[in-house]
């Protein structure tokens, strides 16, 4: 089986393994964590604001007397759920437009990649800053699609190169000449040919979305209040870091643990699934 | 070949107007630039506040589609119009191009030439001491967001300039103006050091990951042997024919960069406070300035496809299979 292959290389690899771990351990922190502290992310302890790290409060407290273990845990919580979405809805999205623009070729190629380029061009961090505060009070779920609306472009060309080969392959000829329609001969034989590809890029999409969504929040372009990010924490913390650095170390450690954790595995996983290729 | 080049010249021109027609309709739309004139003290009469609107070609009681005929008769003439309080947005560009270029201009190049550098010395080490600790590193590094690095860089300053007692890097701001001459000089380069580490550091990272891969790639060629085994020194051998060869996709890369160098640098550009392109997109959309706005995403589409453009160039240029083909 080469699922077992895969994950046999992927295990014997030593950078994805030491992510995989890490990713593990912040899940379980992000998850978990919340129910061992002894406040919830919206109690506010009037007797201890800005107080530094304590038996109390373990990672310190907010200049609302928020308790910072609970509110980065919940932030994290969000930017995980943000990356896994954003990757999931980009790289489905990048698989569709590319496969078929490259196996229906023609007038539905020109509209497809011409609609890439469009995309490609505009400057997205313009029109998500733009829209983004505007849904305020609208379900965070918009943000997602809009930040995956900006991240697919690249690689569905790719997926289109790629497709252009596959299509003249023998197995999706005689798919073709078996009566099956179309769209289910890309489902069927095109997208799991590219599965390798896909997941590679699914997986760096994560690591790219959860840092977009930091950086957008950063200037107040992301995730709306009461909505918590780690992006809204840094950017929080950013302001008051030299005078109260509890603020702002623990949600920016944990962004760059996160980030790195998902690049190593990705970075892994092109080595168990594509072992030729370099970059 | 002309025509080549003709046509997809053509469908640049078609993107480009597209995408800011788009960028306009939806900041004309969504934006409100009466808001900054409705709040003052003391209250300004609402046909004030209209005639000044108009004059600018930013009131909301106009269709917008009226608004945008005449935003895009101006620029078709060169007018991107006027900015929210009046100015003019041509000029606010000119002046903001030049900040940015002075800003990117050292940190770019020096980005791209030490990261393949660097790439091409770990890739000769492979499995060395210094292989594994460069890519390590690089790792770390493409994980620190480039606000963070920003971020934690002006801190860092701020806390060694108040233990050394005086200020001897500057964080903020793109020069002293009560200095001049030689002493004015000396102090722009103070000031570029921070923004210079903290947009260099990620794109060493980045490069030297490509080429890396790339130089191992080329150094097992047969090429590589054959320049060798006719009697080049190793180091010519890996100079002249293995690091050319192997610099085609850092260069794809870095032609991209180079080209979308001037909007690229929003982070550094707003942490740092140097008001450059970058930072006129974040404060234009705070000032709700949509004519600001629309003329930001003009230039970067301008932008984008001239990288891409440039690119093509230097792929062309540097392989010779393109190049003769």
């Amino acid at each position: 089986m080469r699922s077992k292959v895969v994950l046999g290389r992927l295990l014997h690899n030593r950078q994805a393994r030491y992510g995989g771990i890490a990713l593990i351990l912040l899940i379980a922190l992000a998850y978990i964590g919340p129910y061992l502290g002894a406040y919830d992310w919206t109690d506010k302890d009037f007797l201890a604001f800005l107080s530094p790290p304590d038996a109390d409060h373990w990672w310190g407290t907010t200049s609302i007397g928020q308790d910072m273990y609970a509110v980065t845990l919940r932030g994290m919580q969000k930017s995980i759920v943000i990356g896994l979405l954003v990757a999931l809805f980009a790289t489905g999205l990048a698989a569709l437009v590319g496969a078929f623009a490259g196996y229906f070729g023609g007038w539905v190629d020109k509209v497809l990649m011409w609609g890439v380029d469009l995309l490609l061009v505009l400057p997205s961090f313009l029109i998500i800053a733009i829209i983004s505060p505007r849904l305020r009070g609208a379900s965070w779920l918009w943000f997602v699609v809009l930040l995956a609306a900006f991240a697919w472009m690249i690689t569905s060309r790719v997926v289109r190169s790629m497709t252009l080969s596959l299509r003249e392959r023998e197995y999706v000829q005689a798919a073709l000449y078996m009566g099956i329609p179309r769209w289910k001969i890309i489902l069927r034989h095109i997208v799991p040919n590219l599965s390798s590809l896909l997941i590679i890029d699914a997986t760096l999409n994560v690591s790219g979305a959860v840092i977009g969504e930091a950086a957008l929040s950063f200037f107040g372009f992301g995730i709306q209040p009461p909505d918590v990010s780690l992006g809204t924490l840094i950017a929080e913390g950013a302001r008051n870091a030299t005078g109260y650095p509890w603020l702002f170390a623990f949600p920016a450690g944990l962004l760059v643990l996160l980030v790195l954790a998902i690049n190593l595995i990705g970075d892994g996983l092109r080595d168990a699934l594509d072992p030729g290729s370099n970059s | 070949m002309g025509k080549f080049l003709l046509r997809r010249l053509a469908t640049n021109v078609i993107l480009i107007a597209l995408a800011a027609s788009l960028a306009y309709m939806l900041a004309a739309t969504t934006m409100n630039p009466r808001g900054a004139y409705e709040g003052r003290q003391p209250p300004v009469a609402e046909e004030v506040i209209d005639a000044t609107l108009d004059a600018y070609n930013l009131n909301d009681k106009t269709p917008v589609f009226e608004r945008y005929l005449t935003w895009a008769g101006g620029v078709v003439t060169g007018d991107f119009g006027k900015t929210w309080n009046g100015g003019s947005v041509n000029e606010e560009m000119g002046r903001r191009i030049m900040v940015s270029l002075r800003l990117l201009l050292i940190g770019t190049l020096l980005g791209f030439a030490l990261g393949v550098a660097v790439g091409a010395y770990s890739a000769v080490r492979q499995y060395r001491f210094s292989d594994r600790a460069i890519g390590v590193s690089s790792f770390v590094v493409m994980a620190v967001p480039v606000f963070l690095l920003a971020t934690l860089l002006a801190i860092a300053t701020y806390n060694l300039n108040r233990g050394l007692g005086f200020t001897l890097i500057e964080y903020t701001g793109e020069y002293n103006p009560r200095l001049s001459g030689w002493d004015q000089f000396l102090n722009r380069l103070n000031h570029l050091i921070l923004p210079t580490i903290s947009l260099t550091l990620g794109s060493i990272a980045f490069y030297s990951r490509i080429q890396r891969n790339m130089m191992l790639d080329v150094l097992n060629q047969d090429f590589v042997r054959t320049a060798m085994a006719k009697g080049l020194r190793r180091r010519t051998a890996l100079f002249k024919h293995a690091l050319r060869t192997a610099l085609i996709p850092s260069a794809t890369y870095f032609a991209f960069a180079f080209g979308t160098m001037l909007t690229g640098a929003i982070f550094t550009e707003k942490i740092f406070s140097w008001h450059g392109m970058g930072a006129w997109l974040v404060d234009a959309i705070n000032q709700n300035d949509v004519n600001s706005v629309a003329a930001v995403s003009l230039f970067t589409a301008v932008c984008v496809l001239f990288a891409a453009f440039l690119s093509d160039l230097l792929v062309a240029s540097l392989d010779p299979r393109v190049r003769v083909s």
